[in-house]
Formats: structure tokens, C-alpha cells, sequence
């Protein structure tokens, strides 16, 4: 709406000053104005360029090949880099590390959604409990794996809860694939659900107040209100959510990176192509892996923004 | 009655619980920070509290054999390099497209908002090799580089607010013979000082946190910000969780002051970036 005033009001093509002004300086003056927004833009666009979009292609150049990322030799050697991802079992396992992730994901937006729905009400303590909520999102990572390698310790925090309630288990958490993964994706729903929870509580508390005024009359009780009003107020930030907690899911770095380094069954993609391109020298391969991954969540960017069209893209 | 008060209750308990989630496995870090190396052996358990609430000894320790100084001086350098050219790069960009009608407005536009989809892990195996030729590898410009030139989020930020800064201010500097450099300087960049605020809080909160980044491109020990500092623990105090917890700590509480002191800047900045 705003946009189409504005178009209006701003002259279609830069005039040149009115006034007497000689014709030569009035296109000396245009040209000048042709130019400037470029002065502007250079430093960014190279920048743009040189960090987002040489990388990537290069990346993709880098996967047909078996260079090492150190000596000047490379060889042309087609889709083998790739061949060698879907058939070795071992290089695409780490995909399904993403699923304890992705089911951890599920748990983290719906009490993010509990959270947000029930501190929208009138509840004593509010900013309390919601600083507390958010707090975690806000802590360095690094800080946040040695609390928790703290944590699942043996005799650390978490045995020493549980012997006071009378388990004597002395578990060790991080012993083996399952449990590790478990405890893992837990910590990354102790990190990330702050955020997710405040988008939520943003978005609840634009919902104009008269809505559940007029629904309390009509006799909707809590649950109706959640459903008829509040689900359909929060659709495009639980929509980004998803969006946010997919791709996260594929991307999990930090957190296995800091307490295991991957051992145990706890390697996730992005480790193992760390682990590919710096440590084994394999910058073909981990090139092809890197490709593999930003073509999954492009794909899923993509089926999103097809799912939810509401959530426009705003093209300025 | 009775069944609202129930659900009340149970409203509460789940509240209450959920800041005990939150704050348990802090607390126990923070009271292991306090205890000494002999308290800890004893294996009297996660939960006791330290014989003396105020020894600190881990904390010098942390900071001198954990080089945490030279750690937060590294991070702060950082901080405020990549923050200032952060918004001086998302200011123009925004000023630029939003402002002017040129050739290629929409195809840069689209290279903006196309990049803003590329996850940065992603493409760090083809980065590296650039940061590498450019000579940047092992220094404090790598990180500040990748800082400045991939913030796609605060161009948006900034583009948003321009918009809203009505054109007849500027027509009317325009008038008065200002070019687009003074319009830029006097007129939209003072106006943006809310994009700024939120750009500086989430771009601070991120480069203080953030791992991945310095972890490849500086390894050097002088160039240790505060997460390579802190992750360098592992392995000289390997058993000693009192000297761990108390770097965990100081990392922390610098956070915690921030967000005690700008608690609704850190909200509406966080759900900006996060929706925009």
C-alpha cells in the first residue's frame, strides 16, 4: 500500500536540478547519478561475492575433482566424488544422526508453542520465566557443551538428580550411539527452544486482545482459543520454525563437535566434512558433500516456501 | 472452579520445572567453580556446595593458564571491527537499493536475498580455500571478513527501516544542494539508529558466541577469541571440571549482564532477525 504512494511521489527518471543549469551539466549531473548507487554498492557486492558465491562455485568445481586442497596438481574425475558418497555406507550413516536432531526438533517446538501459548496468558512471574526460557539461546556454545559434558558426567549433575530420587544407575550417557545421540539432541532442545519459544510469544501477543474478549463471550474455553485463534496468528513463524529446525537438524555442528568430536556414533554431516576437508586432505570429496547438503536445504527452503505461500517474499 | 485451579497448578509446576531445567545444570557449574581441586576428589558428590563461597582461585587460574584475557581482548577487537563494518556495508546496501533506480537494481537485489538462503557451514570447505589466497588465513581479518561480507540478515534489517524513512526528506536535503553522500551521512544513517541498536545486540550476541569460524581460520594460541580459548581447556585441565567451570563461567556472566541490562533490545532484535 505504502509502496504505491511512494512510487507515485518519487519522479520516475533522477530530473536534473531545475533551474538554469547549462544541458551539458544536467547529463554530467545524470550521468553522476547513474554511478553513485554503485559507489555505494561496491564494497558489499564484492564482498558478497568473494564469500557467498565464489565459494560456491568453486565448491562445486572442487567436487568433480581429487584435489587435495594443498598441492597445484588436481585431477578431472567426474561424478566419482559423488558415487563415492551414496555407496559408501559409512560417509552417508551421519545422515542419520539428523534424525535424533530432527525428532529432538519436534519436542523443542512443541513446548516452545506450550510455553509461549501459556506465558501469553496472565501468569504471576511472567518476565521471569521468560527470561529463564530465553536465556540458553543467548549462551556461548563452547560454555554450553562443557555444562552439559558436566552434566552427563560420570557422578556429574545429572547421576547426582538422579540418586537423590533413589537411581543408583552410574550410566555413562555418552557411552554408546543411542544414548549419546539422545543426550546430544537434548542439549541442542535445552539450547535452541528459547528462541523458538520467544517467536512464538511475539507473534501470540500481536493477536489483538478483542479476539479472545469476543471468543471468552461466546464460551470458547482454553483450547478453542488455541485452536481458532492463536494456531492460525502464529502459522508463518511456526512455518519459519520448521523451516529453521530442519535445516538446523542437518546442520549440527557445535554441540557433538564440542563434547564427543564425534566418536561414539555421534558424528553428524557437517563434523565429517570438516573432518574430510581439514584432516584428510580431501577437499574433492568433502566438495561433494558440501554440495549434497546445501542442495537438501535449498530443496527444503524450497518445498516451504511452496507449502506456505503466505509467507511472501518481499521483493522491495 | 476446582478444575481451573487445577490446571493453574499444574500451569505452575510446569513453569517451575522448566527453570529448573534451565538453571540446575548452570548452578552446579558455577558452585563447581568454587570448589578446589582436593574438595573435588573427595567425590563428594555434584550437588554439594563448595566449603568456601568465595574461593576464586580457579578463576585467576582460568585466566591466566586459560589465556582468557588475551581472549576477550581478541574477541572485543573483533566485536567491534566486524559490528561497525556490519552496519556501515547493511546501511549502504540498503540506502543504495531502496534509493536509487539503476540498471541491475533487481539482479543485485536477487544476489542479496539468494545468498541469505546459503547456510554458511555449508560452503566453509570452498571459503577456506578463498581466505587462504587472500593471505587472511591464521589472523583476525578472517573471521572479521566472513563477519562483514555474509551478514545477508542486517541488510534486511536495515533495508526494512529505510524504507520507512519517508523520500521527502530526502528530496527536500536534495533541494538544499546535499548529495547523495550528505543525504547518506546526515539524514538516513541518523534515522536508523534502531536498525543499528538491533543489528549491533544480535551481531554482537553471535560473534561473542560463535566457534566454527574462528576455530578454522585461526588457529594460532595468540589468536584464541573466547570460544577457541575455552574449547582449548579440554585438553591441559582434562580432569580439573573446577578450572573448566570457572572459564565456563566467565564466558557466561558477560552474556548474562548484557542480557539482564538490554533484555527488550535482545527480544525485539532476535525476533526481527529471525522473521525478516
Amino acid at each position: 500500500m505504502t509502496d504505491t504512494t511512494r512510487k507515485a511521489a518519487r519522479p520516475a527518471a533522477p530530473t536534473a536540478p531545475a533551474g538554469p543549469t547549462p544541458p551539458s551539466a544536467a547529463r554530467r549531473t545524470r550521468r553522476w547519478r547513474g554511478v553513485t548507487p554503485w559507489l555505494f554498492l561496491i564494497g558489499p557486492l564484492v564482498l558478497l561475492i568473494a564469500f557467498t558465491y565464489a565459494p560456491i562455485v568453486n565448491m562445486v568445481a572442487y567436487s568433480f575433482t581429487d584435489w587435495d586442497g594443498v598441492s597445484p596438481e588436481l585431477h578431472y574425475t567426474g561424478a566419482e566424488n559423488y558415487a563415492e558418497l551414496f555407496t559408501r555406507p559409512e560417509l552417508f550413516e551421519v545422515f542419520l544422526v539428523s534424525g535424533y536432531y530432527l525428532a529432538a526438533s519436534v519436542v523443542q517446538i512443541a513446548a516452545a508453542l506450550y510455553f509461549a501459548t501459556v506465558l501469553s496468558f496472565n501468569v504471576r512471574f511472567r518476565n521471569f520465566f521468560k527470561g529463564v526460557l530465553f536465556f540458553p539461546y543467548l549462551i556461548n556454545g563452547v560454555a554450553i557443551g562443557f555444562v552439559f559434558l558436566y552434566f552427563f558426567q560420570d557422578g556429574g549433575t545429572l547421576d547426582a538428580i538422579l540418586s537423590l530420587f533413589g537411581y543408583d544407575g552410574d550410566r555413562a550417557w555418552l557411552g554408546t550411539p543411542a544414548s549419546a545421540n539422545v543426550s546430544l539432541a537434548g542439549v541442542s532442545v535445552w539450547r535452541y527452544m528459547g528462541l523458538n519459544f520467544v517467536l512464538f510469544l511475539g507473534a501470540i501477543q500481536s493477536i489483538p486482545g478483542e479476539l479472545y474478549e469476543a471468543a471468552e463471550l461466546d464460551g470458547a474455553n482454553r483450547w478453542q482459543q488455541f485452536r481458532h485463534i492463536i494456531a492460525p496468528g502464529i502459522r508463518p513463524v511456526l512455518s519459519l520454525s520448521v523451516i529453521l529446525s530442519v535445516s538446523g537438524s542437518l546442520s549440527v555442528f557445535e554441540i557433538p563437535y564440542i563434547m564427543t568430536g564425534g566418536a561414539t556414533g555421534t558424528e553428524t554431516f557437517v563434523i565429517q566434512t570438516v573432518k574430510l576437508a581439514f584432516q584428510f586432505n580431501k577437499t574433492g570429496l568433502a566438495s561433494a558433500a558440501a554440495v549434497v547438503l546445501l542442495l537438501i536445504i535449498l530443496a527444503v527452503t524450497w518445498v516451504q516456501r511452496r507449502l506456505v505461500p503466505d509467507d511472501k517474499v518481499d521483493l522491495v | 472452579m476446582t478444575r481451573r485451579a487445577v490446571a493453574r497448578a499444574l500451569v505452575y509446576l510446569s513453569l517451575v520445572l522448566a527453570t529448573l531445567v534451565v538453571l540446575l545444570p548452570l548452578t552446579v557449574v558455577f558452585l563447581t567453580s568454587l570448589k578446589t581441586s582436593g574438595e573435588m576428589a573427595d567425590d563428594s558428590g555434584a550437588l554439594t556446595l563448595p566449603d568456601d563461597p568465595l574461593n576464586f582461585g580457579n578463576y585467576v587460574t582460568a585466566f591466566q593458564d586459560g589465556r582468557m584475557l588475551s581472549a576477550f581482548g581478541n574477541t572485543a577487537l573483533i566485536l567491534v571491527v566486524a559490528i561497525g563494518g556490519t552496519v556501515l556495508i547493511g546501511s549502504m546496501t540498503a540506502y543504495a537499493i531502496d534509493r536509487f533506480r539503476f540498471r541491475f537494481r533487481k539482479l543485485v537485489l536477487a544476489l542479496f536475498l539468494v545468498a541469505a538462503l546459503v547456510p554458511g557451514v555449508t560452503t566453509q570447505v570452498a571459503t577456506f580455500q578463498i581466505v587462504n589466497s587472500l593471505g587472511m588465513f591464521d589472523s583476525l581479518w578472517a573471521p572479521i571478513a566472513l563477519y562483514m561480507g555474509t551478514d545477508i540478515v542486517s541488510i534486511y534489517i536495515f533495508l526494512q527501516f529505510v524504507r520507512a524513512i519517508p523520500v521527502s526528506l530526502d528530496e527536500s536535503a536534495r533541494i538544499d544542494g546535499a548529495n547523495a553522500f550528505t543525504v547518506y551521512r546526515k539524514i538516513i544513517f541518523p534515522l536508523l539508529k534502531p536498525a543499528i541498536a538491533t543489528v549491533v545486540i544480535v551481531k554482537g550476541i553471535n560473534v561473542y558466541n560463535d566457534f566454527y569460524i574462528p576455530f578454522l581460520y585461526m588457529p594460532s594460541e595468540d589468536l584464541g577469541v573466547i570460544s577457541t580459548s575455552l574449547f582449548r581447556f579440554k585438553g591441559p585441565f582434562g580432569a580439573h571440571w573446577e578450572t573448566i567451570s570457572a572459564g565456563a563461567i566467565l564466558v557466561i556472566v558477560p552474556t548474562l549482564i548484557v542480557f539482564l541490562f538490554l533484555q527488550r533490545f535482545i527480544y525485539n532484535g532476535f525476533t526481527r532477525g529471525a522473521t525478516k
